[in-house]
């Protein structure tokens, strides 16, 4: 393992040097934290080469960009403060006040408020990153994590990992307004297009419940079986639906494996092995790449949309956690 | 550090509960309810009771803190209550902290006359077995989370009575799986003086004919407390010679009292491994477990207790949280629904171990990875990949359906 982190490394190192200038015509950047380096692997999707790593702080966890894609925000877990980080110069320019141990959060449609799932601390912050302000604290189960926003931003949802339950919440009025009880250790919340639809990855429960977001009911629960693994190595945690509404990819932790379900009968259709513990899923903006943090193999997949194919394996820094991808 | 609306939007928030997932808790049925406790909150009820450790007579590195165990069933306490937010149900904990010479049976009497259905015990076999036959007529519920021997869940189990910590055979398996892995077969077994320390060895004999190892070579423990001695005590020299002439891959110590154990590692004539309950050990929570949430666990626990948690702690942890657990998946807290609820296929506790616990309905054992560790560092995790069942491969680890002896009554 030490050895192939290094040889990562390496690798990284020198793409830095000679792809620096490369340049492609639907050219985006991906951004991974590595939960432990300390920094943020920045990869151009066009050449699926790591072009950069930039130090933040200490166990850097969910990451997410403003909507103009200029600042870069990385929950410093360890910390307890987001890194904001210029994306034109890598530097961190300042951090915000995000309560105890930050791990997940959305941004507000409108590109303000950020909604912050406190990991230790029990509780959703809701925070004006322009101000640095706390506007709200709203307490939630043990544990939460998962955060998913409605397409009219009107509804958040925070998962708890240990209280089992997605929590909706009024973006209005910061109240809880229903829980909604899941499979065990829920990780990650999606919200379909069309907001009917909620998806909610069970870690432990090996499962993904969906939620009709009208009468907050599970209809029904999505299960995976692959042959050669057993039960309870099928671990989902991300969770990434096409705009289309066709189809959904969900991460399956040590199996190894993201599942391509049919997101109108929910049905599992595929499922495209990548690298080693994968958690966290991006799609490119234009959704013909997806791209996988691979925790155990320090690595990131990158996945063929259409052609449904893993088409590259990119080595990152030491336990890859999170990714976000810019328009730029 | 910014109470005011956390708090304001607590209170709305409390006030606006919805009714979805809201449930009234049960009031306590038979015996007088519980004395008011009008700040406290909590309508149910758990018991903890154990012995606090006496402090070590002098300098011990060591040393086990006087809130062992206890503080565990204090964090998980507070998660119900954070998750009972959201059902409407509010715990407590009554903590019992027995004095020498103190009679468990009777706290545990005293307090289920006030009500209390759920008991969390971290005490010897004997007191365990005492307290389970005293309530036994009662519709109550013992959590044991400190007693690991193999007749609690054998010869003598009793239908009131679950385990959260694993048995002894247990954490043997989990060794013996490792050394299968490792091609480890041949085993020098020293053990110690104490009945535990026979326990423990007995049951390493079970797992190496499980597993199909070979006890090379056995000799008891004649040396003293080796490794309680001062540093400044000369070696002894027969303690090393006695690991002279045998044929073995790994030494094994049953030493559970923590006495000479430590003192096998780096002395033994040949250089070999040494593990047991010393050395490489099987257990269910170590400093340095992190992932499956672990690390959450441990940051929460050292903010609220200003330690490590050990594994009594994580234990007593499971113990309440199984009754948090399945309170919200049934809706209730009553002891009549969530009893035999809890050996049903549909309970299942999720503990930071990457799979969901269960309870074994046979012996009412908590299913459970074991860690395998060694003092700095996690070595691996038992079920090893490949001992396979047709069940779950959790239960390759401890005495399996066909083999009990337990007649839960």
């Amino acid at each position: 393992m030490v050895a192939r982190v290094r040889a990562g490394l390496g690798v990284a190192a020198l793409a830095g040097v000679w792809l620096a200038g490369a340049q492609g015509a639907q050219a985006f950047t991906a951004y991974v934290t590595n939960e432990k380096a300390n920094t943020v692997s920045v990869i151009d999707t066009t050449t699926m080469a790591v072009t950069a790593t930039w130090k933040v702080g200490r166990r850097p966890r969910g990451v997410t960009l403003s909507k103009d894609d200029k600042e870069l925000f990385v929950c410093a877990s360890d910390d307890d403060r987001i890194d904001v980080l210029d994306t034109a110069t890598g530097k961190v320019v300042r951090s915000l006040r995000s309560g105890p141990d930050p791990e997940q959060f959305i941004l507000d449609r409108s590109g303000n408020p950020l909604y912050v799932a406190n990991e230790d601390d029990s509780q959703v912050t809701i925070l004006d990153i322009e101000k640095n302000k706390v506007l709200a604290e709203i307490p939630v189960g043990v544990e939460p994590e998962g955060m998913g926003l409605s397409p009219d931003g009107k509804i958040l949802v925070n998962t708890s990992e240990t209280t089992n339950m997605a929590h909706f919440i009024d973006t209005k009025t910061f109240e809880v307004i229903d829980n909604v009880l899941v499979d065990a250790r829920p990780r990650f919340a999606e919200f379909s297009n069309d907001g009917k639809i909620l998806w909610v990855s069970a870690e432990v429960g090996g499962t993904v419940s969906i939620i009709d977001t009208g009468t907050r009911k599970v209809i029904k629960k999505i299960s995976f079986k692959i042959p050669g693994v057993t039960d309870e190595q099928i671990q989902p945690v991300g969770v990434r639906l096409t705009s289309d509404g066709a189809k959904a990819f969900v991460a399956l932790g040590p199996a190894n494996r993201v599942a391509v379900i049919d997101a109108k009968t929910y049905e599992v259709q595929k499922y495209l092995p990548v690298g080693q513990r994968v958690w966290q899923l991006a799609f490119t903006p234009d959704e013909k790449q997806l791209f996988t943090t691979n925790g155990t193999s320090n690595d990131v997949s990158v996945i063929d949309v259409e052609a449904l194919k893993v088409v590259k394996s990119i080595p990152v820094g030491l336990l890859p956690w999170g990714v976000a991808i810019s328009k730029k | 550090m910014r109470v005011s609306p956390s708090l304001l939007l607590a209170l709305a928030f409390l006030a606006g509960i919805p009714t979805a997932q809201a449930q009234e808790p049960e009031a306590p049925a038979g015996a007088s309810p519980p004395a008011p406790a009008p700040q406290a909150g909590g309508d149910t009820h758990i018991a903890m009771i154990y012995r606090p450790v006496p402090a070590p007579s002098s300098y011990d590195a060591e040393a086990e803190p006087e809130d062992l165990g206890v503080a565990g069933a204090r964090m998980a306490v507070k998660d119900n209550n954070t998750t009972g937010r959201f059902t409407k149900q509010t715990y407590a904990l009554d903590e019992v902290a027995l004095e020498a010479g103190q009679d468990a049976v009777a706290a545990a009497k005293d307090l289920a006359a006030k009500g209390v259905k759920y008991f969390a015990l971290t005490l010897p076999a004997e007191e365990v077995l005492a307290v389970a036959d005293a309530l036994k007529d009662q519709d109550i519920v013992i959590l044991n989370a400190g007693a690991p021997d193999d007749r609690l869940r054998g010869a003598d189990c009793r239908a009131n009575v679950f385990h959260t910590i694993p048995s002894r055979a247990m954490q043997t398996d989990a060794l013996a799986q490792y050394m299968t892995l490792m091609r480890w077969r041949k085993i020098f077994l020293i053990v110690g003086p104490t009945e535990r320390d026979k326990a423990y060895a007995d049951a390493l004999k079970n797992s190496a004919r499980k597993f199909g190892l070979k006890i090379t070579a056995e000799k008891p423990w004649t040396f003293g407390p080796l490794a309680k001695a001062r540093g400044d005590t000369p070696t002894r020299a027969e303690a090393m010679v006695f690991t002279r002439g045998l044929d073995y891959d790994m030494a094994i110590v049953a030493d559970e009292e923590g006495d000479w154990g430590d003192y096998v590692p780096f002395r033994t004539v040949d250089p070999r491994p040494v593990g047991g309950t010393q050395g490489l050990i099987a257990t269910t929570w170590h400093p340095t477990l992190e992932t499956w949430g672990a690390a959450q666990a441990q940051n929460r626990f050292r903010r609220q207790t200003g330690r490590l948690m050990r594994p009594l702690d994580y234990q007593a942890w499971a113990a309440i949280r199984t009754v948090g657990e399945a309170a919200t998946q049934k809706k209730t807290t009553d002891v009549g629904v969530l009893r035999p609820y809890l050996t049903t296929p549909d309970f299942s506790l999720p503990a930071y171990k990457g799979v969901s616990l269960t309870y074994r309905p046979w012996d009412h054992q908590l299913r459970q990875p074991v860690i395998v560790v060694q003092p700095k560092a996690m070595v691996s995790v038992a079920p090893e990949q490949g001992f396979i069942h047709q069940r779950t491969p959790l239960d390759t680890l401890g005495t399996d359906e066909p083999e009990t002896t337990c007649k839960l009554k």
